[in-house]
């Protein structure tokens, strides 16, 4: 038996680890990319056809369709790209957070305690109760999951780039900078934003797959997008009321589906962590 | 035997007390002014798609206090929070207290039996994969885990209800109760018959995160000098995992599933909405959904306890048990 992993072997034996981590990322980012536009390009009103509802499986219709006669495959593909937009919508605001978040905690002292100190809020209520409070409070629909999720998922991103910052802000070249007579504001311009932006940009990427998660969570409670939206929460709580009739597509291929898009998010985050930061490559 | 200097654990569990105050006190209001600012009408969320007079209406708005000022209700409602009761429930219409115990019970059970299995199920293939490191059990084990962490917990309770309650037709489908049965009635067996699908659920989800921690753990225990030296005094391969790998990894891994109530928390929430099991989460859902303000928020502070607990317990081993991390003060 020979000790090369099976990467190493046949194809790819070409490659080395960074050409293979690229190459993972491109394929991901690819197939991610195709559901997403595919999804966006589906018009949301699908035609019904009742001569053709609650059909299993075939090779018509893939993943089977649903009482009304609706596509689930396009209806999950339409899901999968809403949950898309959403999930980039909250992981960008909540990256905003956490980088404005951590540059506050460098000020003084009682910023840095305040910090701490709203990690600890929030990270004491659980998060599905959280995203639930303030979806309620924005009125529920897209903008309020969005935020809902966005501020509920800021927190790990904190505590990695305030751990950060204060490093970087104890090191020589700050010090001398200060000498220099360089205000704060400068430094952390010009020394510390360049360091971290590539931790806030794989920490971004690392929310994503949470942010799908909880989305669809919310959904799938009622707090969420509102019931006409084909979202994979709606469609899997919809499916809820045929599984006694043993419709198991209906919630069996939409939630796959999901599954499969938060595990590609998750390979391209802990690739591009890889390509980011060769020290811990081999972990 | 564990030492405990009483003193330092007063100051310690009176600091926590502190804390526990302030963070409730913020939280509480936190969470009423967002409620109290959310744009939908707490009146109509309740009525649905039912039809009614002006008069009604207003009679409606008078129960449910929406005709009152916010100041008027800000103080309405600590007061009330002040003299020890949390309020009335709007849709179960007893104390808001009542429901929560009521609920709580039913859920904590829940909880705790799922919380014990994916302790001990997590920890022991935690143990396995890390003692065969790099072979295909390590893999499976790893891969199962990789995979547990993207699926969403209500998908995996819709599947467990797929497969064994409608093909297999092994438990019912949804329902704590059986129909036509006063819940007081029911047997401890049919109520532990109902809570196995849930409890799995809820484990299966829990086991990742304490599986890898355990794997994570072992492996750098395996590496450490002392492993390396039991090695060459020709201690069995097992035995060293024994005596030297669980002995060491055990505290922490308990320690670890002690800060996972807030994922716990909300994992309950979910499986509980899609078994239909009558626990807090259930209750959460529908006051959320129906606008009951009280019963909202006292789920919101009974959990926040809960959680505090939960990751007070964690930093009690961490100071206390852990003969590790003793300091000098308290010999």
């Amino acid at each position: 038996m020979s000790d090369t992993p099976w990467y190493n072997r046949g194809l790819f034996s070409s490659l080395n680890l960074r050409q293979k981590t690229l190459l993972t990322i491109a394929l991901t980012g690819l197939l991610l990319a195709v559901i997403f536009i595919s999804g966006m390009m589906i018009d949301a009103n699908l035609p019904t056809d009742f001569s053709i509802k609650m059909r299993p499986p075939s090779f018509d219709h893939i993943f089977g369709t649903d009482w009304m006669g609706r596509d689930m495959f396009i209806r999950t593909l339409k899901g999968l790209s809403l949950s898309i937009i959403i999930g980039i919508g909250a992981s960008i605001i909540s990256s905003i957070i956490a980088t404005l978040l951590a540059f506050l905690a460098s000020v003084n002292k009682y910023c840095d305690e305040f910090v701490s100190w709203l990690i600890d809020l929030f990270a004491s209520i659980p998060h599905i109760l959280l995203i639930m409070m303030i979806s309620i409070a924005l009125g529920k629909g897209a903008f309020g999951v969005i935020m809902a999720v966005a501020f509920s998922h800021w927190v790990n991103l904190t505590r990695v780039l305030r751990a950060e910052v204060l490093q970087i802000n104890t090191s020589e070249y700050v010090s001398l900078s200060k000498r220099f007579g360089k205000g704060k504001l400068w430094i952390a311009k010009e020394h510390i934003l360049p360091l971290v932006l590539s931790q806030i940009f794989v920490g971004t990427l690392l929310v994503f797959p949470h942010a799908i998660m909880h989305e669809s969570s919310v959904t799938f409670l009622g707090f969420g997008l509102s019931p006409h939206e084909p979202a994979i929460g709606i469609i899997l709580s919809e499916s809820m009321t045929y599984l006694a009739m043993g419709a198991w597509w209906l919630a069996f291929f939409p939630g796959l589906a999901l599954l499969i898009v938060v595990l590609l998010f998750d390979i391209i985050g802990d690739n591009l962590k890889r390509l980011f930061d060769p020290s811990q490559a081999n972990n | 035997m564990v030492k405990i200097n009483n003193k330092k654990l007063a100051k310690f569990l009176g600091y926590k007390a502190i804390r526990l105050l302030i963070l409730l006190i913020v939280i509480a209001a936190i969470s009423f002014i967002m409620i109290q600012l959310s744009p939908i009408d707490p009146v109509k969320a309740y009525l649905g798609q039912r039809i009614v007079s002006q008069e009604q209406l207003a009679i409606m708005g008078e129960y449910w206090g929406t005709n009152l000022s916010l100041g008027d209700r800000v103080f309405g409602w600590l007061s009330t929070l002040a003299s020890g009761s949390m309020g009335f429930s709007l849709i179960y219409r007893v104390p808001v207290t009542e429901v929560i115990m009521q609920k709580f019970t039913a859920s904590f059970i829940l909880m705790a039996v799922s919380w014990i299995i994916s302790a001990i199920v997590g920890f022991g293939l935690g143990v396995l994969a890390g003692a065969k490191e790099g072979t295909w059990i390590d893999k499976a084990i790893k891969t199962y885990c990789y995979i547990l962490q993207s699926t969403p917990t209500f998908w995996i309770g819709l599947v467990l209800l797929m497969v064994f309650s409608v093909y297999l037709g092994w438990f019912p489908i949804g329902l704590s109760v059986p129909i036509g049965q006063l819940s007081d009635t029911v047997t401890f067996w049919q109520w532990l018959y109902r809570l196995i699908l849930p409890a799995i659920t809820l484990s299966i989800v829990g086991i990742a995160s304490i599986t890898m921690f355990t794997r994570d753990k072992l492996i750098s225990v395996k590496q450490s000098d002392y492993v390396l030296f039991a090695k060459a005094r020709g201690e069995s391969f097992w035995g060293i995992i024994k005596n030297h790998g669980i002995r060491n990894i055990l505290l922490p891994a308990i320690t670890i599933q002690f800060m996972s109530f807030n994922e716990l928390f909300g994992g309950t929430i979910l499986v509980e909405q899609v078994f239909a099991y009558p626990g807090i989460g259930q209750a959460t859902v529908a006051a959320g959904l129906r606008s009951d303000v009280p019963l909202l928020l006292g789920v919101v502070i009974i959990s926040t306890i809960f959680v505090f607990v939960g990751n007070l317990i964690a930093d009690m081993i961490y100071e206390y048990v852990d003969p590790r991390l003793r300091g000098e003060d308290d010999e």
